[in-house]
């Protein structure tokens, strides 16, 4: 089966490339916009707090349990919402008590007695200082992995791919949290760690796509970088197309599969892989001839280091055949 | 069939590896290496402690100023105003001419601490050096403490450990019941401390009418019974002696009875103070004081000698035995506080497998039809590949005895996503290859040498990221990391090299007019 054919005509990318310019810096501006407003949802993992799970054995009474859990001052200002199914809910609270006694559980046993029969099956609590840690951390998790990734890329494209990625990359992220923000999912360790997920992700695309691009200045005649890009987009489409898409169906699976405790995280990677495969055509490619990348000056420095290359090997011969 | 060649033959044998290593894991045998189940998969109790270094400190100043106060008895040294105030042991000399003998004393037998003195006054703290040791050994008394305390518990693979500066990490899996759970966590915080103190015979009677500040004027405290809330006691504040010089506690029953006790064995010097005590004090009350609470306050009918000692009290046998292992491990030099908490009942644990078993499932299976119709036989190699990365996923898990949680699973399912992309790479270039005319053998080849370069760079970014997550992750994030790192170093062996052995061992067997069957693409016979 082959969706796009081997003679495939090439597609002018490049010749559109404002247009979705001016579309993901306009989605970018609406994310930077929902995170200042709506800002993000700290779970408890980052700002401390209380859940309490609790399975019912038949239908969870969540009206009754508002109502106690109301009228409770340890439990001032606490949500109780249903999960997953009907005979689930969770309680969550801002406060986390600090004694190791932790008669949560007593406390909630006996506060909800009269709702039915249910089992307490999670019991979070989180205090304050433990969460701005984990912010600081996973802040410098993000900035070291963009920093290695950009001394790799560097070194074995050049500085304008490197940084092309990394625009692209912090497109993506921005867009994902963006959407993290707009539906306020709950962001806790998980979500941090598919957010770094996408990082790779969207890496991982447009590397391929540059790969090809570097190819592509070796073996097309055009001397334009316009023509270049648009021809290796095009050879890759059918590889981008079906990674992304098996990669998207995963995730799908996990997203309606997994149960509501990885909803969150596979919601975050679903954003990721859509946004991650844009980007790496409409948004790193074009970063490039944006950025003046020359062919000519990297044919050259090719050469050069070919001729280098040749004259060591010449270099090494001569010495060898000297010795011995 | 072709040539056997190393590519397929190392890809045998990692497949091997991969099927005989995560055996254990998958039947859960008794024997071998295996993965262990996170504890938001098998339930469990997960703590983050912080230990009030601060105390430590406090009580550190004070035993310096309980010696330096004996030191200066013992050399018959008066001086005035002698206290400590916020971390500060400060006095004033009366007589200049003891200043030598102070300087000297000071010199010998206190070392580590910053000593000013201006004229006849000397304030002395901790020095840095020492406030960090004493820091750090509270911080490591309280990690071996909470481990013996577990262990004796007879609780299988806690893990204690020291997290970040001043953080122990508690875990605590396969608990099954909520009273277990709340007697680890009691366990886990019980400062242990234990003391024998005098009740103030003279001033007993008043007790309910004194405030603590008053009883603090005769060189008194007042501390509360443990069971009955209304009652006090009143006892001198020095206490004859404490839990250090403690040797065993075990738990024992009062005779004619089925209430329990606690025994417990001092050491020589323990043994001593405690029958001269008894011996000088007959027919007054002596108050066992754990914690801060009196367990009970018998009258010492006649000198005790031996170091043998009990404390009887309103406890459960439960209670009891928890007590003796609490006063056994010692006691902690500083109190822990809990910073987080996570219990997870084994139900949602189970939960939790089953559904990211069924992703993991569904999501494998999706991608393998989906290889095959669309690619033919090259699908099934990927394919085979895919399993092989799946089972050497588990294998080298399993051999590190590495820890698989939730997010852990979520990174094996993405790995299935991300692995097939190699070889998605490689068989589009291979068709490229093939539609521009090549021969197979030089299709296989040049597809494998244009896709290298492509694959390596992805791969080498995506696990630059996993290892700086696996570095600065904690918990769940290292589990996930940890995955996909192994994934992607997997994948390099299965789905570049073993998949390219595959196409080289079976050559002779693909047939140019089928390149529908074989690589999926309508093209009627290649040059």
């Amino acid at each position: 089966m082959e969706v796009f054919k081997h003679n495939q005509p090439i597609i002018g990318f490049m010749a559109n490339a404002k247009k979705f310019a001016i579309l993901s810096v306009t989605l970018v501006i609406i994310s930077l916009g929902l995170l200042a407003t709506k800002g993000l949802n700290y779970g408890i993992d980052f700002a401390g707090g209380t859940i309490i799970q609790i399975k019912y054995n038949d239908k969870a009474p969540i009206d009754k349990v508002r109502k106690i859990i109301s009228t409770h001052k340890n439990y001032a200002g606490a949500t109780v919402t249903a999960f997953g199914s009907d005979s689930e809910i969770v309680i969550r609270t801002k406060q986390a008590s600090k004694s190791v006694k932790g008669g949560a559980k007593v406390e909630i046993t006996n506060m909800l007695s009269s709702t039915g029969k249910f089992e307490i099956r999670r019991i979070d609590l989180v205090g304050p200082s433990v969460g701005e840690e984990l912010k600081t951390k996973g802040l410098m998790a993000m900035l070291l992995s963009i920093i290695g990734i950009l001394l790799y890329l560097s070194f074995r494209f050049e500085w304008r791919f490197a940084t092309a990625s990394v625009i692209a990359l912090v497109h993506d992220v921005t867009i994902a949290m963006g959407m993290l923000a707009l539906f306020q999912v709950e962001v806790n360790l998980p979500i941090l760690a598919a957010i770094l997920t996408v990082l790779g992700y969207s890496l991982n695309d447009t590397v391929i796509v540059f790969d090809r691009i570097r190819e592509g200045i070796r073996t097309i005649k055009s001397p334009k970088l316009e023509d270049v890009i648009d021809e290796s987009v095009t050879r890759t489409l059918s590889r981008t197309t079906l990674t992304s898409l098996t990669t998207f169906f995963v995730v799908l699976t996990l997203y309606l599969l997994g149960g509501e405790i990885i909803s969150g995280f596979s919601f975050t990677l679903l954003v990721g892989v859509v946004v991650g495969t844009y980007s790496s055509i409409f948004v790193a490619s074009p970063i490039l001839m944006w950025l003046k990348f020359s062919i000519a000056d990297f044919r050259d420095r090719e050469a050069k280091a070919l001729k280098r290359q040749k004259e060591r090997e010449k270099q090494r011969a001569m010495y060898e055949q000297g010795t011995i | 069939m072709g040539k056997l060649n190393y590519r397929v033959v190392l890809f045998g044998f990692a497949f091997l590896f991969g099927i005989v290593f995560s055996i254990p894991s998958l039947t859960q045998s008794e024997e071998g290496k295996k993965i262990t189940l996170g504890l938001d998969l098998q339930g469990g109790l997960h703590m983050l402690l912080s230990v009030k270094t601060e105390v430590a400190l406090e009580s550190k100043i004070k035993s310096i100023g309980t010696s330096i106060k004996y030191n200066l008895e013992k050399e018959d040294i008066v001086v005035d105003d002698l206290k400590i105030d916020s971390g500060v042991v400060r006095f004033e000399l009366l007589d200049a001419t003891d200043k030598p003998k102070v300087d000297a004393m000071l010199a010998d037998d206190f070392k580590e601490i910053t000593i000013k003195n201006n004229g006849l006054v000397y304030e002395m703290s901790l020095s840095k050096e020492l406030e960090t040791e004493t820091k750090h050994n509270a911080i490591k008394q309280a990690v071996d403490t909470i481990r013996n305390r577990l262990n004796m518990f007879g609780l299988a693979e806690p893990t204690v450990a020291k997290q970040g500066s001043d953080r122990i990490l508690v875990e605590v899996p396969g608990i099954k019941n909520q009273a277990d759970e709340d007697r680890i966590k009691a366990l886990i915080a019980k400062a242990a401390h234990l003391q024998m103190m005098a009740v103030d015979e003279d001033r007993a009677n008043r007790v309910y009418n004194m405030t603590q500040a008053e009883a603090k004027q005769f060189g008194d405290i007042i501390l509360d019974d443990v069971a009955d809330n209304g009652r006090k006691y009143l006892l001198y504040s020095i206490p004859i002696l404490d839990g250090s010089m403690l040797t065993d506690a075990k738990v024992g029953y009062q005779k004619k009875s089925t209430r329990p006790l606690i025994n417990f064995s001092l050491n020589g010097q323990g043994a001593k103070i405690f029958a001269d005590f008894t011996e000088k004090s007959v027919g007054k009350r002596m108050a066992v004081v754990l914690d801060g609470k009196v367990y009970t306050a018998p009258n010492i009918v006649q000198r005790i000698g031996g170091g043998q000692v009990q404390i009887t009290g309103a406890f459960t046998p439960q209670e009891a035995h928890d007590i003796a292992i609490a006063l056994r491990s010692g006691a902690l030099l500083a109190p822990v506080q809990v910073e987080s908490q996570r219990s997870i009942g084994p139900s949602l644990g189970a939960d939790n497998i089953k559904a990211s078993l069924i992703a993991l499932i569904v999501g494998f299976l999706s991608v393998v039809i989906f290889m095959v119709v669309y690619y033919g036989m090259a699908g099934v190699v990927a394919n085979m590949a895919l399993v092989a990365n799946l089972f050497l996923i588990l294998a080298i898990m399993s051999l590190f005895q590495a820890t698989l949680t939730l997010p852990g699973m979520a990174g094996i399912v993405l790995t299935v996503g991300m692995a097939v992309d190699a070889n998605v790479i490689i068989t589009e270039r291979i068709r490229e290859l093939l539609h521009s005319g090549a021969s197979i053998t030089k299709a296989i080849e040049q597809g494998y040498n244009n896709a290298f370069t492509a694959i390596w760079d992805a791969n080498i970014t995506t696990l630059i990221a996993a290892v700086v997550l696996f570095a600065y992750g904690t918990g769940p994030i290292k589990g996930f990391s940890l995955t996909i790192s192994i994934g992607i170093l997997a994948s390099m062996l299965t789905a570049i090299l073993g998949t390219h052995g595959i196409y080289q061992w079976i050559l002779p067997k693909i047939d140019k007019n089928r390149l529908n069957y074989w690589f999926g693409i309508k093209k009627e016979g290649a040059k």
